[in-house]
C-alpha cells in the first residue's frame, strides 16, 4: 500500500492509500497531492541515502510519497 | 526504507527553491572551494593587523602592553565570532513540541540507516554523505566537511513552516539535501568556511561525535571530486 503523507505541525498526516492496481484510490491521491502542492507543498519522492526526486504528479509506483515546505536560506 | 519508484515522468529537476534566489550563482565544489578561500584570506586579513599592532606596541614601549593585550584581544575574538556564527546552525532551533515530535522523529528514523540514524538520536544531526563532501543537517542549518575532511562550511536554512517539530525541520532539509545538493547549497546562507576544530570548539560537547564522523566520511571523498 503505497501513502502520501504531508510533514506537518503533527509530525506527520497520512492523506492518502493507494495500490497500483486500485484506480479510484490513486486518482484520489492524486487529486489530494494536487491539493496539496496547491497549497504551496512540495512532493518528494525519497530513494534512500543520497537520493530523493522533487515530483510535480504523483508518481503511481512510488512507496511513499512526502509533502514538505519550501527551504529557505535563514 | 521505501525502495527505488519510477518517477520519471513526473519528477523535475533542481530544486523549485531556486526560483527564489535567481541572483545567486549555482553552488560548486569549485564555487565552494573559493567561497572558503575568501573566508581564509579574509580571517588573515582581520587577525594580522590587530597582531602586528600589538608586537609593535611593544616594540616602542613595553608599557603599553594593556593597549598591545587588547589589540591581541581582536585578533582573537573576531575569528572566533565567525566561528560561533558557524556553530549556531548546528544548535537546536525553535520550540520542541514535545507531543509530535515522537511522530516526526519515526519518519526521520525511516529515512536514515542504522548509523546514521543513532548519530542523530545522541547528537541532533543527520550525517549524509554527498558529492560535495559530508553534510551534517540539523533543525536549522547544515555543516558540510569538503572532500578530505580539512574544511568546514556551515549554511544556515531552515523550513518555512516555523511550527513543524524539530525532527520534521531536519527530514525537509535532508529531502532537499538528497534531491539537488548543490541546489540546497545555493538556497541555504552560506554562515562560516573554516578549519573543522574551529568549529569543533564551538560545539557542544554532545555534538562533537558527528563532526568527527562526518570528517571521517569526508576523508574517503578524495580531494578534487565533483
Amino acid at each position: 500500500m503505497a501513502r502520501l503523507i504531508r510533514m506537518d505541525s503533527t509530525g506527520h498526516s497520512t492523506l492518502a492509500e493507494w495500490t497500483v492496481e486500485d484506480e479510484v484510490a490513486f486518482q484520489r491521491a492524486a487529486e489530494a497531492f494536487r491539493t496539496e502542492t496547491g497549497a504551496g507543498y512540495i512532493g518528494m519522492v525519497d530513494e534512500g541515502p543520497g537520493r530523493a526526486t522533487h515530483v510535480r504528479e504523483l508518481p503511481r509506483e512510488a512507496d511513499l510519497v512526502l509533502m514538505r515546505r519550501p527551504i529557505a536560506g535563514g | 526504507m521505501p525502495a527505488p519508484a519510477t518517477t520519471a515522468p513526473a519528477a523535475a529537476p533542481g530544486l523549485p527553491e531556486l526560483a527564489t534566489v535567481p541572483w545567486r550563482r549555482r553552488a560548486s565544489a569549485g564555487a565552494l572551494h573559493g567561497i572558503g578561500r575568501l573566508w581564509t584570506a579574509w580571517t588573515v586579513a582581520l587577525t594580522v593587523p590587530f597582531a602586528a599592532v600589538a608586537a609593535f606596541l611593544i616594540y616602542l614601549e613595553p608599557l603599553t602592553a594593556p593597549v598591545a593585550a587588547a589589540s591581541i584581544a581582536h585578533a582573537w575574538i573576531i575569528p572566533e565570532l565567525y566561528a560561533f556564527r558557524g556553530a549556531n546552525v548546528a544548535r537546536p532551533k525553535g520550540a520542541r513540541h514535545p507531543r509530535s515530535e515522537p511522530v516526526a522523529l519515526g519518519l526521520l528514523g525511516d529515512l536514515l540507516a542504522h548509523r546514521e540514524r543513532d548519530l542523530q538520536g545522541a547528537t541532533g544531526l543527520a550525517l549524509e554523505r554527498g558529492r560535495l563532501g559530508a553534510w551534517l543537517v540539523g533543525e536549522g542549518g547544515a555543516v558540510l566537511l569538503a572532500p578530505g575532511g580539512r574544511r568546514v562550511h556551515c549554511f544556515c536554512v531552515t523550513a518555512t513552516d516555523s511550527e513543524l517539530p524539530p525532527s520534521d525541520r531536519i527530514a525537509h532539509l535532508l529531502l532537499a539535501l538528497r534531491a539537488d545538493e548543490e541546489g540546497f547549497a545555493t538556497v541555504a546562507n552560506h554562515a562560516f568556511s573554516g578549519a573543522p576544530w574551529r568549529l569543533r570548539r564551538r560545539l557542544g560537547r554532545e555534538v562533537r561525535p558527528a563532526l568527527d564522523a562526518a570528517r571521517a566520511a569526508a576523508r574517503e571523498v578524495p580531494e578534487g571530486r565533483a
